[in-house]
């Protein structure tokens, strides 16, 4: 009974997937599908989006998958026809240097800025002596505590 | 008051960059197919399937090459601007008909007052769109000569768009 139950399932699990006859190719399409954007829906990974072009390029990716094809070329073979936008993680080159390290220029930049600040603070508050008799009063105050 | 100005400075270069930032067209991704050889293809033509159409028999012509489907609203807004640069006779222009169904695809062209492409290619599976880089319909390209891509339109060709970029360079390759 229960292998009859599980055996049902996994007829419709499968149903939903029509080229899912690997597991192994089906973890590739899935791991892929969550790398890569869909362009219809800019902010929406080929997994998420239940856009035509997605479901598309998600069949596209498995029949790669399942030719034994490694990530890397399949995700070369998109990003020769979409760019490097298809993917969510961009690479590090000449055109995107300010991308992935702007956010730690800046950082870097409010860091010297802070230690010239605190710099220039520091001359500014120049250190007041007590008179002689603001000392009295503070000896009176510190004695009448103890 | 001068300790005023630093943050209207940050405030002033902040609204310049949204000013600029909020200009850009997200949908317009730089397609890395700009001059790289326009991709082969065969595809059974809309007027009469047992012709293919393929864009090998191009070479040697600027053309443009627009892709487009009875499905997609944005098509319907350009199709006027495309029906008028045929008449003009200044570049030829061919289709491909994407992920659609011959029938729509000849009613929605009589529907839009003739058909401006010397041939469609029906690309029903979506494959060669996927070639061609395609996510966002009326998408046009404009291949030159040796059959490089030189110019890619994503979204409707509008009389601006060809005034302004597309007929100066589509020149310019038909003089080379």
């Amino acid at each position: 009974m229960i292998l009859l139950c599980v055996l049902t399932f996994a007829a419709m699990a499968d149903e939903a997937r029509p080229l899912a006859a690997n597991p192994v190719t089906e973890v590739q399409v899935r791991r892929l599908s969550e790398e890569l954007r869909c362009l219809v829906c800019q902010n929406q990974t080929l997994a998420d989006s239940s856009a035509p072009l997605a479901e598309d390029l998600r069949n596209e990716i498995r029949e790669m998958a399942a030719k034994n094809m490694s990530d890397q070329e399949i995700i070369d073979y998109l990003v020769a026809r979409y760019g490097d936008f298809v993917r969510y993680r961009p690479p590090l080159k000449s055109s995107t240097v300010l991308l992935w390290l702007g956010p730690f220029a800046l950082l870097a930049a409010a860091g010297v800025g802070l230690v010239v600040f605190l710099r220039r603070r520091q001359g500014q508050v120049a250190d007041d002596p007590l008179t002689a008799e603001q000392a009295r009063q503070v000896a009176e105050l510190l004695n009448k505590e103890s | 008051m001068k300790r005023f100005l630093l943050p209207l400075g940050i405030f002033f270069v902040l609204v310049g960059f949204l000013a600029v930032g909020l200009r850009l067209d997200p949908r317009e991704v730089p397609s890395p197919l700009i001059d790289k050889p326009a991709p082969q293809f065969s595809l059974p033509r809309l007027d009469n399937p047992q012709q293919m159409f393929s864009p090998k028999d191009m070479l040697g012509q600027v053309w443009l090459l627009n892709v487009w489907a009875s499905w997609c609203s944005a098509c319907r807004e350009e199709h006027p601007v495309l029906l008028e640069l045929t008449k003009s006779g200044v570049v030829p222009l061919y289709g491909i008909d994407y992920k659609d169904t011959r029938e729509e695809a000849q009613q929605w062209l009589k529907d839009g007052g003739g058909d401006p492409y010397r041939a469609t290619g029906m690309d029903i599976s979506g494959r060669v769109g996927i070639d061609y880089g395609v996510y966002g319909v009326p998408e046009t390209y404009l291949i030159d000569k040796a059959g490089i891509i030189r110019y890619k339109r994503i979204g409707p060709v509008t009389i601006e768009v060809l005034r302004d970029k597309m007929l100066p360079l589509i020149r310019e390759l038909q003089a080379k």
